[in-house]
């Protein structure tokens, strides 16, 4: 029974981390279609950011809640304007150039930083059900991966950003003819997803071994989420994260770590060949 | 490859050609040529935080030799590649070094696997090569001496220590590639040894970043003991994981890896107190010939966030190589191995290292130490380990022709 809610809450941590990790790249890959490589370096950044900061004395909680996402954010808008803004509608160049990005970001964080391992520790501590012990800070990453998926949700549904970016999202021409700036509203999406990559990557931080080529442990776990979530941002995003969550850590309770990935890959596989659209391409229709 | 007649030829014509033009060097530049000493590390990608501290330390000898008037009356030059950790370089940079630049010894490899792609091309072009790296034990190689530890060296010392009197039921988790997967078989032969058992051995990907399934199946599985062999960035989530779910001073960890690079100094104090670790060397050890080589190398390249094995080893290894240049007074391949053959030793930071002529390995010794406040602290020593994994599959002295890495089987 304890070892049955312990598993459980593996599982739901699992979810839920892949979940954190994935909204800023379904919000950028789904909603702008860029597919941005560079992904696992805006997590690796938050992730430095957040350390950096808590190492120079700042609280830990500002460091990962305040200090990552903005930081992220800002360096989100500075590659919107530089970089990005060019490749609207080209797929395959995005690709290479996001790319490039991530290289060249490793190579930034590796000759500012070093390339040794650095990191905070965890905060919270932990508790104990039985005879099993775990820790709060899986309870903390749990609440703010709901946080986050309602306030994404919150703001795609209820506020006038939401409805104009949704509504550029879908038809550019259209919108821009209603008097918006398609511009603007690409550069603050891609801020803001950058912005929630970069929470993810403060939030992971206690977790991890913080390294310049961390983020590559990420990118191909995000992008098999996104793409078998399907096109709808919330709804799509978190049934892959919970699917693949799932089998993941299930895999790796019941066999080995190795069979645990060889298992995710396997029924990312078998999704996308079942239902090529994605999750929420058969079941969410229209959904957000 | 044979020696062709034309490589014969301009070699005979080139030996007396260059005595003659000796004086003319000497004079135009600033010594004689030099002897290149060749390196291949990782100095970018994943492994660059293992291999910058390696070539750092092989620079510092090669100054502190041409300090001293070089090798032979002739000053010595590094010629380095950066790897990046990438096989496909090794094997490429190995046919420079071989072919185009002609090195005389060539000191590299991190990996198992890095090691294994430029063996052979050093065998092939007769280049003397040196591996100044920890390992799985086994490589049974004329050409090649491996200056680091092997599992009888430090595992051996750290299972019986950490199991003591009355830790029998062993947990092994490690990374998931050969070296991990060979420590692991020493880890479970040394449990048996001590009338232990080992429960469950699990290995990671290199990528893994999540352990909560692994520290539930550990806490399920109820050991009294937790051996790692995890590897990396990403693997040193597991001991913040596990400290967060507070199975810290629940179950205690020894390492086989931990503290390579700089663990201790990135995790806190409450994640890494009381871990063990065995290896060839320790920064904190106080020793006179390892503190003068802490304040050189330091100060040559202060950016260093530690020094360990890897980098004490490079820096034997090459020693090594010059104790054996200056016995058979020439760089040739033959005479240099057979002057390190008759049992040179050298006197390093970590001690005393002596060639074993049978496995090419070296005797050397060995430290125990746990990790306080950040810092190791050495507990034992083990004076003059000998590679004993490595000599039960390799006799040198009776098959000088055997060439390939045994898998020893436990």
């Amino acid at each position: 029974m304890d070892l049955s809610l312990i598993i459980a809450l593996d599982v739901v941590n699992g979810a839920a981390s892949l979940f954190l990790l994935c909204l800023g790249l379904a919000i950028i890959f789904g909603m702008m279609k860029i597919i941005n490589l560079a992904h696992g370096e805006f997590v690796m950044l938050g992730a430095y950011a957040t350390v950096i900061s808590a190492n120079a004395g700042l609280n830990i909680w500002i460091a990962m809640l305040v200090v990552a996402p903005l930081f992220v954010g800002v360096v989100g808008l500075v590659i919107e304007r530089c970089l990005i803004r060019f490749l609207y509608g080209r797929l395959v160049d995005s690709m290479l150039a996001t790319w490039g990005l991530s290289l060249c970001l490793i190579g930034l964080v590796t000759t500012i930083f070093g390339n040794t391992i650095n990191g905070v520790p965890t905060p919270l501590g932990g508790f104990q059900v039985g005879a099993y012990r775990s820790s709060w800070y899986t309870i903390f990453l749990l609440a703010m991966a709901v946080l986050m998926m309602a306030l994404v949700y919150g703001v795609l549904r209820f506020t006038r950003f939401g409805l104009v970016a949704r509504a550029v999202m879908l038809n550019p021409g259209m919108a821009a003819t209603l008097g918006v700036n398609p511009a603007k509203i690409y550069m603050a999406t891609f801020g803001i997803g950058a912005a929630i990559t970069g929470l993810a990557g403060g939030l992971l931080a206690p977790v991890s071994g913080i390294t310049p080529v961390m983020g590559t442990a990420f990118v191909a776990k995000c992008f098999i989420t996104v793409v078998g979530g399907g096109a709808a941002i919330i709804s799509g995003t978190l049934s892959a994260a919970g699917l693949f969550g799932f089998v993941n850590q299930l895999g790796a309770f019941f066999t080995t770590p190795v069979y645990g990935e060889v298992i995710l890959f396997l029924s990312a596989i078998l999704l996308i060949r079942l239902l090529p659209q994605g999750i929420s391409g058969r079941f969410f229709k229209g959904t957000l | 490859m044979a020696l062709s007649r034309r490589d014969l030829l301009r070699t005979a014509a080139a030996v007396p050609l260059s005595t003659l033009a000796m004086p003319a060097v000497l004079r135009s530049a600033r010594g004689e040529t030099p002897i290149l000493v060749g390196s291949l590390h990782d100095q970018s990608g994943p492994i660059a935080a293992s291999g910058t501290p390696m070539v750092e330390s092989l620079k510092l000898g090669i100054e502190e030799v041409n300090a001293a008037g070089g090798l032979l009356g002739r000053p010595l030059q590094l010629v380095h590649y950066d790897t990046q950790s990438n096989i496909q370089m090794y094997s490429q940079y190995a046919q420079q070094l071989a072919v185009r630049d002609k090195v005389a010894v060539v000191h590299g490899g991190i990996t198992s696997a890095s090691r294994e792609a430029i063996r052979p091309t050093f065998n092939r072009f007769r280049v003397l090569y040196f591996y100044n790296v920890l390992y799985e034990g086994g490589v049974c190689d004329r050409n090649t001496f491996c200056t680091g530890t092997t599992p009888a060296q430090t595992v051996e010392k750290l299972v019986p220590y950490a199991m003591g009197k009355d830790k029998k039921k062993v947990y092994i988790i490690a990374a998931d590639y050969n070296y991990g997967q060979i420590t692991a078989k020493w880890m479970q032969k040394y449990v048996k040894d001590q009338g232990g058992e080992t429960v469950s051995v699990d290995f990671f990907p290199l990528d893994v970043t999540n352990f909560g399934p692994t520290i539930s199946k550990i806490q399920a599985a109820k050991p009294d003991l937790l051996l790692s062999a995890l590897v990396g960035g990403n693997h040193t989530a597991f001991y913040r994981q596990w400290t967060s779910a507070g199975m810290k001073d629940q179950i205690p960890i020894a390492s086989t890896t931990f503290g390579l690079v700089n663990e201790p100094t990135t995790l806190n104090a409450a994640e890494s107190d009381g871990i063990l670790g065995a290896y060839g060397y320790f920064e904190e050890l106080t020793t006179p010939a390892s503190t003068a080589y802490v304040a050189k190398l330091k100060k040559q390249s202060p950016s260093i966030p530690y020094i360990s094995e890897l980098a004490a080893a490079t820096y034997e290894g090459f020693y090594l190589w010059a104790e054996g240049v200056k016995k058979a007074k020439s760089i040739d391949r033959m005479a240099v191995t057979e002057a390190l053959e008759t049992g040179l030793s050298f006197d390093g930071p970590t001690g005393k290292v002596t060639v074993d002529h049978a496995t090419h390995h070296v005797t050397r010794n060995a430290y125990l130490a746990a990790v306080k406040d950040r810092k190791w602290v050495v507990r034992e020593t083990f004076p003059d380990a000998k590679p004993q994994d490595t000599a039960a599959v390799c006799n040198l002295i009776k098959n000088p022709r055997d060439n390939k890495q045994y898998e020893i089987s436990i």
